[in-house]
Order: structure tokens, then sequence, then C-alpha cells
């Protein structure tokens, strides 16, 4: 199943307001299914920690423990942390969450996330504790 | 004498209008500070930078900031069109005029000639503090930055 079909699939399941909202829980099921796999905590860690032959990780701005607040790599503007956990707010509006893959994932990887990717760094993220 | 009287009628007048200019120029800051931007703009600008007042960039220099979003200063800050169209709109129509009318090099506010001869008493110690890190981090000094407010009663220097 593709992003947008995922996407489309939980506009069905909810009513779509202008933010429709979701939890942790199915946005990774529909990642998850997306991929055809079921995601790796381990492999989302890695993943996140890692750099992809650009000059950034993930963990550049969101930190190696994002239960904690983050710090922007270039404008040093303060990051809220982006466990679940830690702050609500993440991980709890689709929209948002495919936005910011986008536009971070060309940042570090110069490309799209797999869903298989999206998947595992959301499985580790929705495993950590403040 | 009566040369001089006019001469000074001259000069009063030249100051008059010199003084009606600077105060006009500062009440059109004032006002612009006290209209807040729109907070999709807050949100999406100010999610990885302060959310810089319009009136610190001229329209020239937003329309090429908000015509390359996908490569915005080494990041991807894309957005979906309809919206980039909205905060374009509400950045030309606030935009910088009097002195920071001139765009700057890479359209970079800390670029601006304004911006250097107004940080010129900061010492270099002060730019590379961890707290600082970046020029871009107007609230690392100006504590109400968020809340478009520059004044120098409000600025504190990290140490």
């Amino acid at each position: 199943m593709s992003t947008r079909s995922f996407l489309g699939a939980l506009c069905i399941a909810w009513p779509c307001l202008t933010a429709a909202a979701a939890t942790p829980a199915e946005l990774l099921a529909g990642y998850s299914a997306a991929a055809g796999a079921p995601a790796s905590a381990a492999r989302g860690q890695q993943f996140f920690q890692a750099t992809h032959g650009k000059e950034w990780s993930c963990a550049s701005c969101h930190g190696t423990a994002p239960v904690q607040p983050g710090r922007h790599a270039a404008t040093g503007k303060t990051i809220a942390a982006l466990a679940p956990a830690a702050d609500a707010r993440r991980v709890s509006d689709p929209a948002k969450v495919e936005k910011w893959f986008r536009r971070n994932c060309n940042d570090v990887l110069g490309r799209e996330c797999t869903p298989a990717e999206k998947a595992d760094v959301l499985s580790w993220l929705m495993g950590l504790q403040p | 004498m009566r040369r001089g009287s006019t001469r000074g009628r001259c000069i009063v007048a030249a100051l008059l209008t010199a003084l009606v200019g600077t105060t006009a120029a500062h009440a059109d800051e004032h006002r612009a500070r006290r209209v807040p931007p729109p907070p999709e703009y807050t949100q999406e600008c100010g999610a990885c930078h302060l959310a810089y007042p319009a009136w610190l960039l001229p329209a020239t220099s937003w329309q090429r900031v908000m015509d390359s979003l996908a490569r915005h200063y080494g990041t991807d800050a894309s957005l979906d069109a309809a919206q980039a169209q909205r905060l374009s709109a509400w950045l030309q129509a606030n935009a910088a005029t009097g002195k920071r009318a001139v765009p700057p090099p890479e359209d970079r506010i800390t670029r601006a000639a304004w911006f250097q001869r107004e940080h010129d008493e900061v010492p270099a110690a002060t730019w590379a503090l961890p707290a600082v890190k970046s020029r871009a981090q107007c609230a690392a000094c100006h504590t109400q930055a968020e809340q478009g407010d520059f004044s120098e009663r409000h600025i504190r220097l990290p140490r």
C-alpha cells in the first residue's frame, strides 16, 4: 500500500477534518502495511542515529535520545522531543508526519524514505520512555 | 541677519523633515510589531528558526525565499503550493520598507548592512557561545524576539 492510499484509508476510517488525528500505533500500522513487513525498532534506532551519505543524521537535530528536546543543527533552535511518550503532540497528525519525513529524509538521505524505514523509526520512537 | 534667519529656518525645516521621516519609519515598524503573524506562519517557519518578522526583509527577498523553499539555506523546507502562496502574500504585504528595503546578499537578514551595523558592538566571543550558535538565533539575546520586539531594553547577552 502506498503512503497516499494509506492516508486515504485513514481518512475513510476517521472523519477527515482539517487536521486528521491518529495515534502513533495507527500510523505505524499503516506504514508497516505499506512496507509489507513488520517494523524493527533496532533497525529504526540504527537508521535514526547513522548518517546516510550526507552531512546530517536524524540525530543531528533531534539528538541521539529523542525523549529530550533536540537542537537544529544549523540554526540552534530548540526542537521539541520527538518521542510520543515525551510529547503527546508527536506522531499524532498523519499529514504533518508525512511532511516532515519528506523534508527531513531529503536532508539526511537525499531522497524520500521508504515506508519500511518510516515504520522502523516510528517503532523505535514509540518504545522510548522519558 | 536676514539671510541668517532664513538659513536657520531652512535648517529647522530640514531637521523637522528628517525627524518626521524617522518617526514615520519607527511608526511603521511598531505597527508591524503589533500585527501578529498568521498562526500558520509561526508554526511552519518557526519550527526550525525564529519566525522572522516580515519587516526584516524586503518583498523581493521574500519572493525569492518563498520560491526556493525546497532548497532553503541547505535544507528542504518545502510547503504545499497553496500554503506557500498564502504565506508569501502575507510576507509581501508586510515586507521591509525604508532602510531595510535593499535586498541583502543571499537574502540573508544577517548579511544586511543595517544588521551588521546594529550588531557591530557584539564581541566575537559572544557570537561563538554555544547558547548563540548561529546569527539566525535572534532569541539567544533578544529575549522578546518571538513577539517581534527587538528593542534594546529586552537584550540580554548570554555569558
